[in-house]
């Protein structure tokens, strides 16, 4: 199973966490530091696996962002690779070509989009367009309550004017 | 209106915190904010809560505290609406785990949401539950998340489905209840339901036997078919990845095959044409394919044998290995690991290349790969494998130097042919990488040079080259201080020359420069230095000649600020100067050192606590080090063929100690010569007041601080200083030689001086105690009949039993031999050992020869320690070893037949 999920830009800072293992506060700053420094020192030819306290880490850089898995010895590293992907590619469609920033100012997205994608630590949905309608219908629901309320309160403002 | 209340939008205050130029500024900017939303929290502020709790996840995605929040998110969670559902949910997941105690007032909350009428709400709640739930919500929730497998959106199912993986791996109990339901999962058409329920059947048969059973007799069939169907399928563009129809669901499908088929050869059999089809026809172009191809490996390689499939397996490995890409090599030597207790040969084929794959530059590969050629050294390739690695540690990376010298020392310390072999191999690792070796890979290179007794000239002269070149790696310079110590007579004089080696000249001068240059090189620690004075006091008595240079190196540390410098520095330059009789005999060669016992002492896993222990002590494993023999040969002058027993067991300790320093006395002691004894008592006592300073207050060294306090306080300070010091054992080992010495003769030593008193000494001693201790009365505790504990053809060993009432547990033994046959057996020595729960203490024989036909015996003391007085009865393992017309003999045996309750 995945035991936590990290994104973790060029500069070592923390873009979204998952973690499906329990882990406390403190242990979880100390696990990105390890990594970050693990992580973003090796170079660009080597494998994108790190052994890692007993776990392997599987990660991949797109531009400037490294996504991270944490996995069993007897999983399987290539497949993660793929699920990582698999989760870019997702984002990607969703945001029309997904850059950093993308990511920092709609951070709750990118999770809702990671929910779709794996839950317990493992893979819900194989299926990008499966997942990119799952999060378009949810949107549009918190749209149409939006809207609403907004209306709601048009109305609200005209009644008293 | 209060610019706090209604606070900033979630998106300027991110791009305030991006703003900030240091991390001052960005504190501040939290501070604020994380003000703002306390003072919302506590006006119980409805319209920004969701807002507030966004703004909470980002400032704890900084890693800043935000446990204030988390009763907002159990507000929102319980909100009628799906926004405030949502971002509750997501808060909860991220700012709580499964251990804080708030999460269990979301109970109630889930149980409603899991049975909401919106999908989107139910599957919130089963995300929450399957990312964060504990064993106690599991349980109480279990029944709603065992309905909702059957939900009618195939999007709720699949969640479900991995909800329930959770729950039984929280509570393996449950495990039943989700067997069934599951069973009908599998059918289906929808991938991320197929995904789902494949991956929680894979759970199920790992908590549960039966499920394990229940799956295999009821789909095996049918996840074959799912996978020849996965397999074949034609393009289907929103599964495809890469010209490959879904691998993630072919993955689960064959991670399931492997769990049905792993013990039983039936539903093996079955799955081999689908496999062999995988094998086959996967593209192995692209990422996708390969992680099938590995996983398929895998399966292969754990089902029941079937020979055609390994050898495709063993192929794709092979591929695999050869790829460029370093993922796959990767993955290919992590496969080969676990293939090689199947396949060794085939693996063995690939060592080459393996090999090349130490040499990466990538240090998960390298990792990997060393641990791979460590499982595939054997007795037939060690030499050029080791020759490989040891080359490569020449151009290795600093960081990867520990763990290659670790390995290598390993692979040679396992599998060497022979010791010349062995000690060159190790000396190249030392001069390479000998500041990155633990201190047991050097401590195990003396013993085996001890060993090695034709190789002591050979070995000297090598490590005086060494050390030349190499004088800057720790464990070369000790292990070569430690040599030249020892053998520097043959590394002067070219003794035990060997047809290999190249002629040297080394004058006497020249070795004690290389120790003296050792000593006072700054990098050398503590440990180094000590052995370096060792060293030459040892040369002292081996260079005669050269004494008076020696005696001015060692005096240079009478200044030391380290207690233990100065003080062995004072004591050797009184040995020097004072004992030339005593001298050579005290730094005689050491005796060989028991390969098996060290052997034990490593392979039990002795803490290093232990390990600086003096090897006479008893050790946890049972093992028990014996230097009775050497020692009497250490300080035994000159008594020619010692002693029949004596006739008067109460004086045991008089008589050892009249062996040790009986220079004189003819073969046994009599009553009769009791006064000459005492003479020789006292002129020996003083020689040894001298040598320890025990008593003699000038000798004092000035750093002791005990002034009035005695005689007995400076010999333990001895006793203390030089176990606390005894890092390096085998030095150590040296150390409590001398030390036992010490030990054994102090007793009388104390009675013979006037002042102290025999009652602390004792104490303060223990083990030596007993010796002097008049046995005790008949009457007080049991008696136990004396016992014949080992008996063979040529020898006879028998027990007398005492006891202390005090101490029950402690037994004392008085072990005596007999020897049967006709030849008088030399060398005599007795091992023994004992379980864990025992505690072994000997002490020295009476003596080393043992006269023919029963003509007289050997005695010798044991005390047990029985931890488990009792409960368990002793029992002892023993070994004899003699020499019999110059033929060594060895006999060994266990005893059992100890009476009940000792």
């Amino acid at each position: 199973m995945i035991h936590f999920v990290l994104l973790i830009s060029r500069q070592g800072k923390v873009r979204l966490t998952k973690w499906y293992s329990p882990y406390s506060q403190k242990e979880r700053s100390k696990v990105i530091r390890e990594l970050s420094g693990m992580i973003l020192t090796r170079g660009p030819k080597l494998c994108n696996f790190v052994e890692w306290r007993g776990f392997k880490v599987v990660y991949k850089r797109y531009a400037s962002l490294y996504f991270c898995m944490c996995i069993d010895q007897e999983d399987n590293e290539l497949e993660v690779l793929e699920i990582i992907h698999h989760f870019v590619e997702i984002l990607d469609r969703y945001f029309g070509s997904v850059c950093e920033l993308d990511l920092i100012f709609n951070f709750h997205k990118a999770y809702y989009i990671l929910d779709e994608i794996l839950i317990a630590g493992e893979l819900q949905e194989s299926s990008k367009k499966t997942v990119a309608r799952l999060v378009a219908a949810q949107d549009s629901l918190v749209e149409a309550v939006k809207e609403e309320t907004y209306s709601m309160s048009h109305i609200l403002a005209q009644a008293t004017k | 209106m209060n610019p706090f209340s209604s606070g900033t939008r979630l998106r300027d205050m991110i791009r305030a915190i991006r703003a900030c130029k240091t991390a001052a500024e960005e504190r501040a900017v939290v501070r604020k904010e994380c003000a703002s939303i306390r003072a919302a929290v506590s006006d119980n502020d409805n319209d920004y809560r969701h807002r507030n709790l966004a703004k909470l996840m980002f400032i704890h995605m900084l890693g800043y505290p935000t446990h204030f929040g988390q009763m907002e998110c159990l507000k929102l969670i319980a909100a009628p609406g799906f926004p405030e559902k949502r971002i509750g949910y997501l808060g909860l997941m991220l700012l709580l785990d499964e251990r804080q105690e708030v999460l269990m007032l979301v109970t109630n909350s889930l149980k409603q949401d899991l049975n909401h009428s919106n999908q989107y709400i139910v599957g919130l709640a089963l995300c929450a539950l399957g990312n964060i739930s504990s064993a106690e919500m599991a349980r109480d929730l279990a029944p709603e998340v065992e309905r909702l497998l059957q939900f009618r959106d195939p999007n709720v199912r699949k969640k479900a489905a991995l909800c329930s993986i959770r729950i039984i791996k929280k509570v393996p109990d449950l495990a039943e209840n989700f067997v069934n339901p599951v069973a009908s999962l599998l059918k289906e058409k929808h991938h991320g339901v197929l995904l789902t329920a494949i991956q929680l059947c894979a759970d199920l048969c790992i908590v549960s036997e039966e499920a394990l059973e229940y799956f295999r007799k009821k789909s095996t069939e049918g996840i074959v078919k799912v996978l020849k169907d996965a397999v074949n399928s034609p393009y289907a563009p929103e599964y495809d990845i890469s010209g490959i129809s879904d691998p993630f669901l072919q993955i689960r499908l064959l991670r399931m095959l492997r769990i049905l088929g792993h013990g039983d050869a039936d539903a093996s059999d079955f799955m081999n044409d689908v496999l062999a089809q995988v094998a086959t026809k996967t593209e192995s172009n692209k990422n996708a394919g390969n992680a099938i191809l590995y996983e398929c490996v895998e399966t292969i390689m754990s089902i029941e044998d079937s020979g055609g499939l390994r050898v495709l397996a063993i192929n794709i490995l092979g591929r695999f290995l050869s790829n460029r890409d370093n993922n796959i090599r990767y993955v290919a030597l992590n496969m080969l690991m676990k293939a090689i207790s199947i396949d060794g040969q085939a693996v063995q084929r690939h060592r080459a290349t393996i090999l090349e794959c130490v040499k990466d530059s990538d240090a998960s590969i390298r990792k990997r790969a060393l641990e791979l050629v460590y499982l595939l050294v054997n007795e037939n390739n060690v030499k050029p494998l080791t020759k490989e690695l040891i080359d490569y540690l020449v151009v290795s990376d600093q960081d990867f130097k520990e763990d290659l010298t670790a390995k290598i020392c390993s692979i040679v310390e396992k599998l060497s042919p022979e010791k010349i072999w062995y000690i060159d191999q190790m000396l190249k690792v030392l001069c390479e990488a000998g500041n990155y070796v633990k201190d047991e890979v050097w401590h195990a290179l003396i013993v085996v040079i001890t060993n090695a007794n034709n190789l002591h000239g050979y070995t000297v002269r090598s490590l005086y080259r060494a050390i030349q070149t190499s004088g800057d790696q720790v464990a070369v310079v000790r292990v070569a201080v430690w040599c030249i110590g020892e053998y520097g007579d043959l590394l002067v004089n070219n003794i035990g020359m060997l047809d290999i080696e190249e002629p040297i000249t080394v004058r006497e001068s020249d070795a004690i420069d290389v120790i003296e240059v050792a000593m006072k090189q700054h990098t050398s620690d503590l440990t180094t230095r000590a052995m370096c004075l060792m060293a030459l006091l040892k040369l002292s008595s081996r260079f005669p000649s050269s004494s008076q240079r020696i005696k001015e190196v060692v005096t240079q540390s009478k200044g030391s600020l380290v207690l233990e410098l100065q003080q062995r520095s004072i004591e050797f330059d009184s040995i020097i100067a004072k004992h030339q009789n005593l001298r050579s005999a005290l730094v005689e060669r050491m005796p060989v050192l028991d390969e098996a016992t060290y052997g034990g002492r490593r392979g039990g896993g002795v803490s290093s606590s232990a390990m600086g222990k003096g090897m006479n002590n008893s050790i946890p494993n049972g093992v028990v080090k014996v230097v009775d023999a050497p020692l009497v040969d250490l300080l035994d002058l000159g008594v020619d063929e010692p002693s029949a027993p004596p006739p008067n067991n109460s004086t045991p300790a008089n008589n050892f100690l009249h062996d040790l320093l009986g220079v004189d006395i003819s073969s046994s002691s009599s009553p009769s010569q009791s006064g000459t004894m005492h003479n020789v008592q006292k002129s020996g006592t003083d020689v040894l007041l001298d040598l320890l300073s025990t008593g003699s207050p000038s000798a004092f060294t000035p750093a002791q601080k005990s002034s009035s306090a005695s005689d007995l306080l400076s010999l333990t300070q001895i006793n203390t200083t030089t176990n606390t010091n005894n890092k390096g054992s085998v030095l150590g080992g040296l150390d409590s030689l001398t030390l036992s010495s010490v030990h054994a003769s102090s007793p009388t030593t104390a009675r013979a001086s006037p002042s102290p008193s025999p009652m602390n000494m004792m104490d303060l001693l223990d083990g030596f105690g007993p010796a002097n201790t008049p046995p005790p009365p008949k009457d007080n505790g049991p008696a136990y009949p004396p016992i014949v504990a080992f008996e063979s053809a040529s020898l006879r060993l028998t027990f007398n039993f005492s006891k202390q009432p005090a101490t029950p547990h402690v037994t004392d033994i008085e072990a005596s031999f007999a020897n049967k046959s006709s030849h008088l057996f030399t060398d005599f020595i007795f091992q023994a050992a004992v379980p864990k729960f025992l505690q072994l203490h000997l002490e020295p024989a009476s003596s080393n020869t043992l006269p023919g036909n029963t003509s007289g015996s050997v005695t010798q003391k044991l005390r047990v320690t029985n931890n488990q007085h009792g409960k368990k009865s002793v029992v002892m393992r023993i070994r004899i070893s003699y020499k019999m017309n110059n033929k060594d003999m060895l006999e060994e045996g266990q005893i059992s037949n100890f009476p009940r309750g000792l």
